[in-house]
């Protein structure tokens, strides 16, 4: 039955009961449990945000606290997921991506294709993204498009509370490795999910909102910032179409487009930097496949090509908000050759 | 003062937990003459968008409620009343409307109460509406849910106790069927009635298809318990079948197989929302579904790939002559041919014209009258 749960308890649930289903998932990261074998309350942390709360009295033995060494622990896991185990590893900030690379993009994601199938790697990277809460540059990044760039990584960004639970529940039966990207700000979002286990596909983008003017298609956080433009854009008569991607790799080509046809207009939203990202990705395969039905070129909205800054003002002014949406959407709407 | 001939249009309540509807569209405009059964104004709600019809005839004087307002459950929207009643009398009434519009959902509305009886180790899942009198429980069919039923359970349940279950491997019940059999199905509800103390002899079924050859079973059991049997487009009446639709619904993966598959429930396709293919959807990706519609396949289709499996001749002649039996069909059904109904000795037969297989939800307001009458005659 559906109640109304939050992002956090929709991502725990889905770890409960795909652990219960299947002894062979494992849960291991810093301070997933926290507190154990070191002075400090027993199960203390749960994750800095609390996702992994409770598992370590209910799955003993199967929520391991690591040492902060991600090269170690992200190398560990994707050897289990070679082993017959599935792993569930928190790289906790994606920004720490940089000391466990290899382990990820030249030995996860190569295998099943270099030992001829024979191999898999169910393997699921959970990890955090995105800037809001004045953590600065190294620790608010955007960097899913690195992982989407690499053939062989699915990489999936749940915008709601039941597609946190539905593609986790996914991500940990798919025989793939996959990079989870939870965003920070979205750990207390509520929202509607059944209790019941359920997977979604990947590669099924959501059309969150219908409208016929003009198209967005955005992903994660930004889903709700657009959704928040959209509204104030129907008072002025503008009608929205949202496509949510859920999931950047595989991508949902056929929505967008499908989209973009009947709409004729496409705003990409993304909280990335702006080079060689999901917004340039999806702007080319548009101006691609979708030229003839073009009316305006394509706007972007993203990040500035900075680091995330410091200053809580700035910070502010970095990520996009509803009033960028509104103005790129107006300038598309608006155009005449 | 108000005029006791002005009669008020109210914002309907759609499924149980619904609140608030908004008005997309009135169909009428003031001064217009309707009768019982006329479109008024096209509602939508946060799962669905429907027409409200009129449920009686008269002159609209005043519209209440604007196109683009959400309006309260039950709130009045617009005001039938003769030529006769004055003008002052029918703005003071306004004036009550609209104070009720604009105090918006009282905070106490609560959540539906969602029963839970244990029955054969399943969890069966159930709602009602209504304080006392008869007992009516709605049966929904193959794929659907006691939400099918959103346009009916509320508008039936005035002097009536009216549920509506989800069967053994839908909505919210537990969703292993075991073998599948309309044996088990008819346990599940037979459990319903035990756990909702409904006595013997006052007790409605009503159900939909698939759900419909379970309520005849049912009926077949104990038959002095049932009052009345409504079959709603039963199974079990004929061989023919759309075998494609249904196996079509059991393998949809995604919501492009799936819309134009649910498509064939409708005459007016356009019916089918994003709403009601997300929601569809939602449920058919819920762990056990899938092996669950497989095992009711084999139930409602048989060997040979497209005839029906299902035969309810027996037991509607189980019944005797201790309950009359009911057949609704909508006249463009594209799954179940309403010719059928011609199969169910000694019934009473309603033809609603231009519905499909979903006539409770295309033409809701006919089919609540085909199922008071029956409900009438059986008293």
């Amino acid at each position: 039955m559906a109640r109304t749960i939050t992002y956090r308890e929709a991502l725990n649930e889905a770890l409960v009961q795909e652990m219960e289903r299947d002894e062979s998932v494992i849960v291991l990261g810093e301070d997933n449990a926290g507190g154990e074998g070191a002075p400090g309350d027993h199960d203390a942390w749960g994750g800095v945000l609390g996702v992994t709360k409770g598992l370590y009295d209910r799955f003993p033995g199967r929520v391991l606290d690591t040492p902060i060494s991600e090269s170690a622990f992200i190398g560990a896991a994707i050897g289990a997921a070679t082993a017959g185990m599935r792993p569930v590893a928190e790289l906790m900030f994606v920004d720490f991506m940089g000391v466990c690379f290899d382990q990820i993009y030249n030995q996860a994601a190569k295998f099943r294709y270099m030992f001829g199938g024979k191999a898999v790697t169910p393997v699921v990277i959970r990890t955090m993204y995105g800037a809001g809460l004045r953590a600065a540059a190294q620790h608010s990044q955007c960097l899913y498009p690195l992982f989407t760039h690499i053939p062989g990584l699915k990489v999936v960004l749940p915008a709601t509370p039941y597609d946190a639970k539905g593609l986790m529940t996914q991500a940990i039966r798919d025989n793939d490795p996959v990079l989870f990207f939870e965003h920070k700000a979205l750990y207390d979002l509520t929202g509607p999910v059944p209790e019941e286990s359920y997977a979604l596909p990947f590669g099924e983008a959501n059309v969150v909102r219908e409208g016929g003017d003009v198209t967005i298609v955005t992903m994660g956080r930004m889903v709700h910032t657009s959704l928040e433009a959209a509204e104030q854009l129907a008072a002025g008569g503008v009608q929205c179409e949202i496509v949510d991607l859920r999931t950047t790799s595989p991508l949902d080509e056929d929505t967008v487009l499908e989209s973009v046809e009947g709409t004729g207009r496409l705003v990409v939203v993304d909280e990335a930097n702006p080079r060689c990202s999901m917004a340039t990705d999806i702007s080319a395969l548009v101006a691609r496949k979708a030229f003839g039905s073009l009316r305006a070129p394509i706007e972007m909205v993203t990040a500035p090509h900075t680091p995330v800054p410091f200053s809580g003002a700035l910070e502010d002014l970095y990520i996009p908000d509803a009033q960028r949406v509104v103005n790129a959407v107006k300038a598309v709407a608006e155009y005449a050759r | 003062m108000t005029d006791d001939r002005i009669v008020p249009v109210t914002m309907p309540k759609w499924g149980l937990s619904m609140r608030l509807g908004k008005i997309t569209d009135w169909v009428v405009a003031e001064g217009d003459e309707v009768q019982a059964g006329d479109d008024l104004a096209d509602i939508e709600t946060d799962k669905i968008a429907g027409t409200l019809e009129s449920a009686d005839a008269g002159t609209v004087r005043r519209i209440v409620a604007r196109a683009g307002e959400d309006v309260p459950v039950s709130g009045t929207i617009a005001l039938l009343a003769p030529p006769g009643v004055s003008d002052d009398d029918l703005d003071a009434a306004v004036a009550q409307a609209r104070a009720v519009i604009d105090a918006g959902v009282p905070d106490e509305a609560a959540e539906p109460i969602v029963e839970t009886a244990e029955i054969g180790g399943r969890k069966i899942r159930y709602a009602g509406a209504g304080q006392d009198g008869d007992v009516v429980l709605l049966i929904h069919g193959y794929g659907g849910d006691r939400n099918s039923w959103l346009f009916l359970q509320e508008p039936l349940a005035a002097g009536r106790r009216v549920y509506a279950l989800d069967l053994p491997g839908h909505g919210t019940s537990t969703k292993d069927v075991g073998d599948g059999s309309v044996d088990l199905l008819a346990d599940a509800v037979v459990g319903v009635l035990d756990a909702i103390g409904a006595s013997g002899g006052a007790v409605h079924l009503v159900g939909h298809s698939l759900g419909g050859a379970v309520a005849a079973a049912v009926a077949a059991r104990d038959p002095r318990r049932i009052r009345s049997l409504t079959l709603i487009a039963p199974a079990g009446f004929g061989a023919e079948i759309n075998a494609d639709y249904l196996r079509g619904f059991a393998e949809a993966q995604t919501r492009r197989e799936l819309k134009p598959i649910v498509a064939e429930l409708f005459a007016d396709e356009s019916l089918v929302t994003r709403q009601l293919v997300d929601d569809l959807l939602a449920y058919k990706r819920l762990d056990g579904v899938a092996t669950a519609l497989r095992a009711l396949l084999g139930t409602l289709v048989g060997a040979d790939g497209s005839t029906q499996r299902i035969d309810s001749a027996a037991a509607i002649a189980a019944l005797g002559d201790v309950v009359p039996v009911t057949v609704i069909w909508g006249s463009a059904d594209r799954v179940i041919p309403p010719a059928q109904a011609e199969s169910v000795p000694g019934a009473t037969r309603r033809l609603i014209d231009g519905a499909g297989h979903m006539p409770h939800m295309e033409r809701a307001a006919q089919v609540q009258a085909a199922i008071e009458e029956a409900i009438a005659r059986a008293r």
